[in-house]
């Protein structure tokens, strides 16, 4: 296997791995790639003295020797059509350990008139003029390390783009499936959304595994456009081998009236990192940031939001609840920005926690930066057990304590379920939350 | 001879953290089917905390005395086996639970109830059509069952989620804890109305209250007045217009009983 020959580190693996089988045609991201591995040398990795980093060990992950992948793994033709979504009529582009597998994924026709979506080593080739506008634009000056790995590393992912007041007819699902494999390895998917002015498109990126106990880092960078009137939806569904590193970032950048929602479930992997960083560009943008982040055992789930108003009277939502277990750990950092010229902003931070065990633990810590005088910025945050009141009073109905307790602990969460309009992927992380509560057999919920 | 529903004896009661605080200091009480008694008394007598240890609340502690409901020894069962023995306590304030519907709350519990009766599970047509029939006896609205759990009730649109609750899981001794408290005259008699439909041959009510105007709605066969964690004196419903008259003075206490806070 030609894996054996590959460095075994991930600076490694930036330095040689990913433009070497690259076509000519994509050599226009040469710079892009070239400066992002500069900036990754430069950064190095964060210890704890990073404030960005301060509650997140990165010790585990830079002892894991990856490679890139370079062989299609087997996948028997049962395993893709498992993590299909029930009752969610979509376009599904499946990748298999970062590598696209056309043979396992739908035609893209049923996206209708005025939408391009294609992976993006095809785009970088046959849609330059669309992509080149845009692929790096919200990354290239990145302080974080991972960003700039994947600048450095851009080879594949998806390129979506929807011309001017055009609607996707389906929601584009981005299935991401781990294997286990000889050894780890790293992929660094770069998705890249343009909604023209007016236009909307609902994205999922979906990250699974087929094993337990797969090893591997998923570094995906996505990039969302919601020009002026655009509207897009994103959604993270994470429920990776809790052996496996994702690191997810999620940039947008809105025009007027536009409004991106994203929506993150975090339910898998070993440690978790998911950014969250919209910059509101144009007046009156709206922004909904809904997470939720369910852990047990030894996970680690690190949430970054940083939400830069740079626009006047434009509304953010930030509304993230995690529900920890075990000895697992939530992190929360929630950062608003307002810039001088942000006058009018309406920026509302919560996050809300559950510890269901004396071991584990939430850091959480907001973080404004206010720039603007006539500004409405309100943060909230609270970590709490079950309310014993609550399971009395749901006993006292005759549900046994588990059953209340799951309940409870379900209708925690389910806040965040009801502020998403896909309902299968609702019914779907309602279902996958469940198994995952402790004792939570007895309990059926129609969500 | 006929078993009682409830039958409390010489009942002892502390805190379960705060052992040197004993809150009930020997209450007895027999309650016999289609009986309905009232307990009145001033604030701090132990009422609620009455209540809520016949409910199986943990932060109690039994010392001394027993509780027998349909004549078996409930003091070592959960709040959920006494429930779905067929004991219901109607709360002073129920809890808000956002997210979870009151559809799904109470299928949940009716199902546990048939779970412990060693019956099938309902399915959704039959519950949906057992909610409608007592949605209309105890007069709420069908449409509440699609909120979230007292989410966003009013007071009295709570406690007659309370008792629509009883009805729906056809509880047997319904134990209402300061249900009037709260409610004006029209959601009282609406709460009332719906007690008195389910008063029956089979059925037990105790009705805990400070105030002798829920008395007026619904009439008790008995009225125990607990001062200081005993029952001070018991009778008829002419009790309670005693007490109209004199407040709990003669107990000992300062305090009012008429026209409610």
């Amino acid at each position: 296997m030609t894996a054996v020959s590959n460095p075994r580190t991930l600076d490694g693996v930036i330095d040689t791995a990913t433009p070497r089988e690259l076509p000519e045609c994509q050599s226009w991201l040469n710079p892009l790639r070239d400066a992002g591995r500069d900036a990754f040398n430069g950064l190095g990795w964060p210890d704890r003295r990073n404030e960005s980093w301060r509650f997140t060990n990165l010790d585990a992950l830079k002892a894991i020797n990856f490679v890139s992948a370079v062989d299609d793994a087997e996948l028997g033709d049962e395993v893709a059509p498992g993590f299909a979504i029930p009752g969610l009529d979509d376009v599904t582009l499946v990748f298999v350990n970062g590598r696209f597998r056309k043979d396992l994924s739908d035609d893209v026709a049923a996206l209708g008139k005025g939408v391009t979506c294609c992976t993006l080593r095809k785009a970088a080739c046959e849609h330059r003029d669309l992509l080149e506008p845009f692929i790096g634009e919200l990354t290239k000056d990145t302080d974080d390390v991972f960003t700039a790995l994947s600048n450095a590393s851009i080879e594949d992912g998806v390129f979506v783009h929807v011309r001017r007041a055009q609607h996707a007819a389906k929601p584009i699902h981005i299935l991401s499936i781990g294997t286990e494999t000889d050894e780890p390895i790293a992929t660094h998917p770069r998705n890249v959304v343009v909604a023209e002015e007016g236009a909307s498109v609902t994205v999922l990126e979906h990250y699974v595994t087929t094993s337990d106990d797969a090893v591997y880092l998923n570094n995906a960078v996505t990039e969302v456009f919601a020009d002026e009137q655009a509207v897009v939806h994103h959604y993270l569904l994470e429920k990776e081998s809790e052996s496996a590193f994702n690191v997810s970032s999620l940039f947008a950048h809105l025009g007027e009236n536009a409004d991106v929602h994203s929506h993150t479930v975090l339910l898998g992997g070993k440690l978790v990192r998911n950014n969250v960083i919209p910059t509101l560009a144009g007046t009156k943008s709206h922004c909904l940031i809904n997470g939720l982040y369910v852990g047990h055992g030894e996970q680690h789930l690190d949430n970054a939001m940083r939400v830069n108003h740079a626009a006047p009277d434009c509304q953010s939502r930030q509304f993230y609840k995690g529900i920890l277990n075990g000895k697992s750990r939530g992190v929360f950092t929630g950062r608003i920005i307002v810039d001088q010229v942000a006058q009018l902003t309406d920026a509302v931070q919560s996050n809300r926690n559950m510890l269901l065990s004396d071991d584990a633990r939430v850091n959480a810590r907001p973080q404004l930066e206010i720039y603007a005088d006539d500004v409405k910025c309100t943060h909230g945050c609270t970590t709490g057990a079950v309310d014993p009141e609550n399971v009395f009073y749901f006993m006292s109905r005759g549900l046994s304590e588990d059953v209340a307790r799951a309940m409870l602990i379900y209708a925690f969460a389910a806040e965040g379920f009801e502020r998403m309009d896909l309902v299968p992927v609702r019914q779907l992380l309602a279902a996958e939350m469940i198994a995952k509560l402790p004792k939570a057999q007895g309990l059926s919920i129609e969500v | 001879m006929t078993t009682p529903l409830l039958e409390i004896k010489n009942l002892h009661v502390r805190l379960e953290d705060q052992p040197a605080v004993e809150i009930l200091h020997g209450v007895d009480l027999t309650i016999m089917p289609g009986e309905v008694h009232s307990i009145m008394g001033p604030n701090g007598s132990g009422k609620s905390t009455l209540a809520q240890v016949l409910a199986g609340k943990e932060d109690y502690e039994i010392t001394e005395g027993s509780i027998e409901f349909r004549g078996e020894d409930i003091a070592e069962l959960g709040p959920d086996e006494r429930a779905n023995a067929g004991l219901f306590l109607a709360f002073q304030y129920p809890v808000e639970i956002p997210g979870v519907s009151a559809m799904q709350f109470l299928k949940a519990a009716v199902n546990a109830k048939r779970e412990f009766e060693g019956k099938d599970e309902l399915d959704a047509a039959a519950l949906l059509k057992h909610f409608r029939a007592k949605a209309e006896q105890i007069n709420v609205p069908y449409d509440m069952l699609k909120r979230n759990v007292n989410e966003g009730f009013s007071g009295g649109e709570k406690k007659r989620f309370e008792i629509f609750q009883m009805a729906v899981l056809g509880s047997v001794l319904g134990v209402l804890d300061e249900t009037d408290s709260g409610l004006d005259i029209d959601a009282l008699r609406i709460v009332s109305d719906g007690v008195n439909s389910m008063r029956g041959d089979e059925r037990g009510f105790l009705l805990i209250t400070h105030y002798q105007r829920l008395l007026e709605y619904i009439v008790p066969d008995h009225v125990h007045i607990l001062v200081g964690g005993k029952i001070a004196k018991s009778g008829g419903k002419e009790v309670a217009a005693e007490l109209e008259q004199t407040g709990y003075a003669p107990f000992g206490v300062n305090e009012a009983v008429g026209a409610g806070a």
